[in-house]
């Protein structure tokens, strides 16, 4: 018999709930809850001959088995966090077994308590910022003069192209800081991640600011007002979200978590 | 809930292409950089966890790739960037963070290869990671 494993997509705080009628997870197995001391697990069960600890260091290869189980798990918390306040749990988290789970259900209750109630009643938004294309003409060709040969014309105008592109640079990163700080004001805590790589992406545009915010339900038409009032023709803005608040349920069960994110 | 009229949303290409999951019409960039990084980590009493190490691979070669695009255009900003230069600092944290842990945990755990040897294996990887494409890269359009 295959050896298996429970596979841990989420915590949210809701006894007696259900997971959606149909919900499946990785591997198109049916997610089920586990539930100890008024919180409940989302889980579901996997093989370990893909889930054991070297399978997975294979699997980590290749970016068509990432991608397919992130949007798996993604769809689990996402169909969860559409009706409760919910702490995702990150990627790939396997236990040995049911009771493992309400292990950790008892043993942190009251971290998990505090962690699902800052979330109550707030979706996380995402915000990236791209420097929009440049649309200024190439110098105009100039006839070589006093002594500068044509190598040396074609220096002097890669050095000012590249001058010219460092300004718009700054200036496109000083709006996005602005960009930033406006949105936050208006959310109750933000964080700014690292810029994606264009072929992650998916744009050929530079990433100036790729920003988390969690807002309160009440005050998304406040959030999406100030971002459409930022709108600039330098500044490529895009919204993403509602998203469960995977940026504001940092909880490292075993050491101090990561940095805070940013205090209103 | 619905998303707001003036989204700005555009579809991505390359991995951002697929079809719209759970939380609307999310991007697997988008998807991946909160799956992998956010959320609740639980480490140390599991039967098996991606491992800390492994995640730092994949968010270094992230990083580097976006460091060396913008090398390419011949700018060098971020190095100066107050910000970015602060993200830096954080990740050797991390990673400092990270090793630590993954020490402990390696203490913990009986009959493993030691770390090292371990980190010499990603460390090989990283280096042919530039000439070797994962599977799914070679998408020809």
């Amino acid at each position: 018999m295959t050896e298996v494993g429970t596979y841990v997509y989420a915590i949210t705080r809701e006894a007696g709930g259900s997971p959606p009628a149909d919900l499946t997870g990785v591997g198109g197995a049916p997610v089920r809850t586990v539930e100890h001391a008024g919180l409940v697990a989302y889980v579901s069960t996997v093989p370990l001959e893909e889930f054991g600890e070297e399978p997975l260091r294979r699997s980590l290869e290749d970016l068509d088995w990432i991608g397919a189980t992130a949007r798996a798990h993604h769809h689990v918390v996402e169909s969860v966090a559409e009706t409760v306040p919910t702490a995702p749990v990150r990627l790939v988290t396997v236990y040995s077994s049911e009771e493992q789970v309400s292990d950790l259900l008892a043993r942190r209750h009251d971290d998990f308590v505090a962690v699902l109630s800052r979330v109550v009643g707030r979706r996380e938004w995402g915000v990236k910022a791209y420097a929009a294309r440049e649309t200024a003409p190439p110098p105009a060709e100039e006839e070589p003069t006093g002594g500068d040969g044509p190598g040396t014309a074609y220096l002097k105008r890669r050095q000012a192209s590249l001058h010219s592109r460092e300004d718009a640079w700054r200036h496109t990163a000083a709006q996005a800081e602005r960009v930033h700080t406006t949105l936050a004001d208006v959310a109750v805590a933000s964080l700014r991640q690292r810029p994606q790589d264009p072929e992650l992406s998916g744009r050929t545009e530079s990433m100036v600011l790729n920003g988390a915010y969690l807002v309160d339900d009440d005050r998304v038409g406040e959030f999406t007002a100030a971002l459409d009032a930022l709108r600039e023709r330098e500044i490529d803005l895009e919204l993403t979200g509602p998203w469960a608040p995977y940026s504001f349920t940092a909880l490292d069960l075993d050491t101090a978590g990561p940095e805070a994110p940013d205090a209103p | 809930m619905t998303n707001p009229a003036r989204s700005g949303y555009t579809s991505p290409q390359g991995y951002g292409r697929g079809a719209p999951s759970g939380g609307g019409s999310a991007n697997l960039a988008d998807i991946l950089e909160r799956v992998l990084d956010r959320g609740v980590v639980i480490v140390g009493d599991i039967r098996v966890n991606l491992l800390d190490i492994e995640l730092l691979t994949i968010k270094l070669r992230l990083l580097i790739a976006s460091v060396d695009t913008a090398r390419e255009l011949g700018i060098d900003w971020w190095e100066r960037d107050p910000w970015l230069s602060a993200q830096d600092g954080e990740l050797e944290e991390e990673n400092r963070r990270l090793r630590e842990r993954f020490a402990v945990a390696e203490g913990r755990r009986a009959g493993r290869r030691p770390l090292d040897a371990r980190e010499k294996a990603s460390g090989a990887r990283e280096e042919t990671s530039g000439e070797r494409s994962p599977r799914g890269r070679e998408r020809g359009d």
